[in-house]
């Protein structure tokens, strides 16, 4: 009855190709926005900032980074929180070494490097695809691993091999309490969603689906695959890398090589296959479910007053996650983007459905 | 049809999830009840579980213990949760934000059982205020409290660990000098933890002339042929042992395998209890490691403990496992804990105190051989006595050697060597400081 | 010819490192043949898991990430059955359990997820490993635990009036590598010779042509994964009887994964070849190239054998995309 884009005439090309047609989705977005800006600030408890909602700002960076290679140009990989090892050494090093540099252009630099690296590793993309392609993705998580692990310059001669890092201040501005961290990352977010958005509308994006839906096809009508494939590369590892920076400032302070392992890959595509390939909204729901499900699962029975051992509750935890991701995969593969969709088809016609 | 019935059953199982996060996010609130709270980090899982269960067991006890025959601290009850951190940092860090809050007045103190866990905790303490103790473990330079004046590395870090290790070998061999020109091979488990005593050792190295060969393992430490074949190759005199988990019964199993005498390795406090050298079976006969307080065996407490909390049901393990080394070290880790609350009554008065509070008393830790004798632990604790400076409060250790049954500790206690550490960690700390940019405490001033 | 120098190349700059560390006399015959030995061992325990790998890969076109949980789970059950019954005993419930559980895998979660893209299966499978893992250790306990095959451990010297010290080999390495070579045989005359085995080669072929003629898709699945359980359990038995049988052990088969890329997804041959390149090439080089990679850059301890394995098998891919003995795939619009 209220959702209905009846009566919404769209009079200009920029009318028609805007990112959310139609009036009550902007007036929805904008109502989000302003209350993640301005309401969850003063709700949340530092319980809530620290454990649920800085990781899930910073993995939903960082899924979205994986979505668009994998949702969007079709290329798969499991070795991406290696991208985001990149982008938290590589901060950590800019800014350990040049003290002068804005965070921003740290930030920015971090990203950039993480690009070069991932194109490096997108190479073998040219010449093998699917499967075989994710496992040899895995050769950049393990090397990347072994290298900040081993090379003494990458972590400033440690003696432990971690490092950690200053609070970050830019502007004046020193980001040390939760809410602060929460609002900056939450800014910083919805910036690289717009341009991730708008680079899927665009010719680049396009071609990454091109190259996604049929490679030769794609070939056959004029899409280049090495600047198709690459190109992807080097922006998802562009966001994860920003993002895996921002997990080490924002969010661990402190970290071993070990911080970005296999378990962090994986997690990540367990976000955007749960959230939904190819799609900007399911990232941030596959990052809310991943981030919040094992939590959720282990806090369970203490809040329902069932007394269970903590190794009992951990067992548990890990069936019941292995259960609900089966189960999601069973009943909805398109992730929980498609469910949105539906729900939003439904409400179309609602409360007359036929 | 189909389309209709999943789609409920998704709504269905989004809003349990719904519900569910909303639970959690409007935390209970708490009475202001006489109770002092523990928060537990502990891993009963994973591919630490072996040795993290004891420990975990032993620490729990001991809370029970002290609420089931003292009736808490004083009268302050005892309270504590435990949460599993599986070893690994991230989920670490969940715990430590979960439990820091909960209780009359937050958590007392953490003991974050990872070294990983202790490098990102630290950085939150100096916000949070509340002492992160490692018992043996954590930071080297975190003894220094004018730089890290959360973190207590009570009884001895891994640099005091590996000089006490080369120091007993130097005896071996008949003076330190005659260390010149013998190989050490130092078999560390490739993390925060395993690399913490390189810095020693190499400090060492320079000193006695010895040669010092770096072998990491990668966590979990089940793939090490390759190590070992590098051991056979260099054929190192001695072969030091820092691993944690299923990685020391492997290397036992790997020097099995490949002829290293088990006489030449010693173990790190760490690598030396029941589940290292069991797996091993006969093989592991011979093998030496170090002591961190606490032996193997049954003392006054353990009398206590079976008198007060497992023959009542209310034991966290099973009955015969109580004395396992690493119980022991569990229940010294708590025992330090709660006498820490008990020093800091002495000052605030008796009620349930903040972690600020429970600092102090921390700082001000004195337990001495009478204390110990009253307390119950003769024979499994060394004297600490700390101050604001010194975090650690002791730096002793012994050497148990396997005979295939059971754990026979060697006469003599080792003190490290202050006089190379304390430079080390000054400089270590300092740079810490800089970095972070810490404004150093004046303990002068505090006292 | 031309089209193949990528290949020859790569052959031979494989075979010059695999003989450098003789020609430049940084090793002596003896330690070089141990550490040789040392590497086939090896390979043979990851060509058991990549066994399974392939087995499920060819039949099912899953890629099955839950083999690591599975070796764990087998393993598990035997070594506590074990304890209360001999150990032939315990491997026959063993059996059966895995027969069970790749029923209840092709029940609930293969056949619903038919048809979906490889990444969802996989995804799948990891989902199934995580249940495995927390299931494995709700019911058997999460402490290390034994498995006595009888062997002894202690090693013994060979060949000693050949070279300088010696060779030291394990029996045990032995009985594992001749178990191996038996269950590869064992299989490949279930594929020859078989009707099942036969069907099973049939829908690996091509799963509607087979599925048109009659065979049933479902039991083959149900076939394959009981193998593969099988296999699983062959290999968590050796592995854990001379590791003991731990939770890590589902970590160990994340080394299965290049030996399948380099093997050929497909390939029963790849799986077994690959594994003992893998073996042979990560321990000569964590042992000849990891020392003087340390030196040369200052690094803080080797340990290259962690990636040096999925390295190899990047460069073989990228010469020969699909695997050693995979079959030659070829696109058309």
């Amino acid at each position: 009855m209220f959702y209905r884009e009846n009566g919404q005439y769209k009079t200009s090309y920029a009318a028609d190709q805007q990112m959310l047609p139609i009036l009550q989705d902007r007036v929805l977005m904008a109502g989000v926005i302003v209350f993640a800006f301005a309401v969850v600030p003063f709700l949340a408890s530092d319980y809530l900032f620290l454990s649920l909602l800085i990781p899930f700002l910073i993995l939903a960076l960082a899924a979205i980074g994986l979505n668009l290679l994998v949702g969007y140009c079709g290329q798969i990989s499991i070795g991406h929180a290696a991208f985001m090892a990149v982008g938290a050494y590589a901060a950590y090093n800019l800014a350990l070494r040049i003290p002068q540099l804005n965070f921003l252009v740290v930030l920015v630099l971090a990203g950039l490097i993480a690009a070069a690296v991932g194109m490096l590793f997108g190479i073998p993309s040219l010449r093998i695809k699917g499967l075989y392609l994710a496992v040899a993705t895995l050769a950049a998580q393990f090397f990347m691993d072994w290298l900040f692990a081993r090379v003494k310059w990458f972590t400033d001669y440690s003696s432990s091999g971690s490092v950690s890092t200053a609070p970050v201040e830019m502007f004046g501005w020193k980001i040390d309490t939760p809410t602060e961290k929460y609002v900056f990352l939450l800014a910083v977010l919805i910036v690289f969603t717009l341009v991730a958005k708008n680079l899927v509308r665009s010719h680049i994006g396009r071609a990454w689906m091109a190259m996604r839906d049929m490679d030769v096809a794609a070939e056959v009508i004029g899409i280049r695959p090495v600047y198709a494939k690459l190109s992807a590369f080097a922006v998802s590892s562009f966001y994860v890398g920003v993002a895996g920076a921002l997990w080490g400032f924002m969010h661990l302070g402190a970290w071993e090589p070990l911080a970005f392992n296999l378990t962090l890959s994986l997690n990540l595509l367990f976000m955007i296959i749960i959230g939904g390939m190819g799609s900007l909204l399911g990232s941030y729901f596959g990052a809310a479910f991943i981030v919040v499900l094992p939590i959720l699962l282990n806090q369970f029975p203490a809040m329902l007053g069932i007394p269970l051992s903590t190794a009992m509750v951990s067992h548990l935890e890990l069936m019941i996650f292995g259960i609900l991701i089966v189960f999601f995969l069973i009943v909805e593969p398109h992730g929980l983007a498609r469910l949105w969709a539906i729900g939003k088809e439904k409400l179309r016609l609602w409360p007359f459905p036929h | 049809m189909r389309q209709a019935a999943k789609t409920r059953l998704l709504a269905t199982a989004a809003g349990v999830v719904l519900a569910a996060a909303a639970v959690t996010a409007s935390a209970p609130a708490f009475s202001q009840a006489k109770e002092q709270f523990f928060p537990v980090l502990s891993y009963r899982t994973g591919a630490y579980a072996p040795n993290g269960v004891p420990f975990a067991n032993g620490y729990v006890d001991y809370l029970k213990l002290v609420n089931a025959r003292d009736g808490g601290i004083n009268g302050v009850k005892i309270t504590f949760e435990e949460c599993e951190t599986g070893y690994a940092t991230d989920r670490g860090v969940e715990c430590y934000e979960r439990l820091k809050g909960k209780g009359p007045t937050g958590a007392t103190l953490f003991h974050p059982l990872s070294t990983g866990i202790t490098f990102a905790v630290t950085d939150k303490s100096f916000n949070d205020k509340i002492p992160i103790v490692t018992a043996g473990y954590g930071r080297a330079d975190s003894v220094d409290g004018t730089v890290f004046g959360w973190n207590f590395p009570l009884g001895g870090t891994y640099w005091d660990a590996a000089d006490i290790v080369v120091q007993y070998v130097g005896k071996k061999e008949g003076g330190l000098d005659k260390l010149k020109g013998k190989k050490i091979a130092l078999v560390y488990h490739d993390s925060p933890y395993g690399k913490e005593p390189i810095a020693l050792l190499q400090e060492r190295a320079k000193m006695h002339g010895y040669e010092l060969l770096l072998l990491p393992v990668t966590h979990p430490g089940v793939e090490q042929k390759a190590t070992w074949l590098q051991i056979r190759q260099q054929r190192p005199d001695y072969v030091f042992l820092w691993g944690w988990g299923v990685m020391n019964s492997t290397s036992i199993k790997e020097a099995v395998a490949t002829g290293y005498p088990r006489e030449k390795m010693y173990g790190v406090w760490w690598s030396g209890a029941e589940p290292d050298v069991t797996p091993a079976g006969d093989g592991a006969k011979g093998y030496n490691a170090l002591v961190f307080l606490a032996p193997a065996g049954q003392g006054a407490v353990h009398k206590d403990m079976l008198k007060y909390v497992y023959d009542k049901g209310q034991g966290t393990g099973k009955k015969e496992e109580i004395g396992d080394v690493l119980y022991n070290r569990g229940l010294t880790a708590a025992l330090m804990s709660v006498e820490a609350v008990k020093r800091a009554q002495v000052k605030y008065g008796k009620k349930p105190l903040k972690g600020e509070e429970v600092r102090w008393g921390l700082e001000n830790l004195a337990i001495d051989q009478g204390a110990i004798k009253k307390l119950g632990f003769e024979g499994f604790m060394t004297p600490i006595s700390t101050s604001c400076v010194d975090h650690a409060g002791g730096r002793s250790a012994t050497m148990h050697i396997w005979d295939g049954k059971k754990w026979n500790v060697q006469p003599g206690v080792y003190e490290a060597d202050q006089q190379i550490i304390k430079p080390m960690i000054r400089a270590s700390a300092e740079k810490y400081a800089a970095e972070k940019k810490i404004a150093k405490r004046d303990c002068a001033k505090e006292q | 010819m031309k089209k193949n120098l990528p290949s020859i190349v790569l052959g031979f700059a494989l075979l010059a490192g695999l003989v450098a560390p003789l020609a430049t006399g940084a090793s002596d015959p003896g330690f070089y043949t141990e550490v040789l030995l040392g590497g086939l061992m090896a390979g043979v325990l990851y060509s058991l898991v990549a066994l399974g790998f392939a087995l499920i890969f060819k039949a099912s076109g899953v890629f099955n990430f839950a083999q690591g949980a599975m070796v764990l789970f087998a393993a598990l059950a035997v070594a506590r059955l074990a304890e209360r019954m001999p150990l032939w005993a315990a491997i026959l419930i063993g059996i059966v359990i895995m027969v069970a559980l790749a029923w209840i895998i092709e029940r609930l979660v293969l056949r619903p997820l038919v048809n979906q893209e490889g990444v969802a299966l996989l995804m799948a499978t990891l989902g199934v490993s995580y249940f495995l893992d927390g299931f494995g250790q709700t019911v058997w306990g999460s402490d290390i635990y034994k498995i006595e095959l009888g062997i002894p451990k202690e090693p013994v010297m060979i060949l000693d009036g050949m070279f300088k010290g010696g060779i030291l080999v394990n029996k045990e390495d032995f009985v594992a590598a001749l178990v191996a070579a038996a269950l590869v045989g064992a299989l490949t005359l279930f594929f020859q010779k078989t009707a099942t085995g036969r069907a099973l080669r049939a829908v690996a072929d091509d799963h509607q042509a087979a599925q048109s003629i009659g065979i049933p898709l479902n039991r083959i699945w149900v076939i394959v994964w009981s193998v593969a359980g099988i296999v699983a359990l062959v290999a968590g038995v050796i592995w854990g009887s001379k590791l003991g049988v731990q939770f890590s052990l589902s970590q160990v088969a994340l080394k299965a994964l290049p030996v399948v890329i380099l093997g050929g997804f497909t390939s029963v041959a790849g799986a077994i070849v690959g594994g003992l390149i893998i073996g042979v090439g990560e321990k000569m080089a964590e042992v000849f190239l990891g020392p003087v990679l340390v030196k040369a850059f200052d690094l803080a301890g080797g340990g290259i054998e962690n990636w040096f394995a999925y390295v190899l098998a990047l460069l073989f891919l990228l010469v020969r995309p699909e695997g050693l003995f995979g079959e030659k795939h070829i696109d058309r619009v």
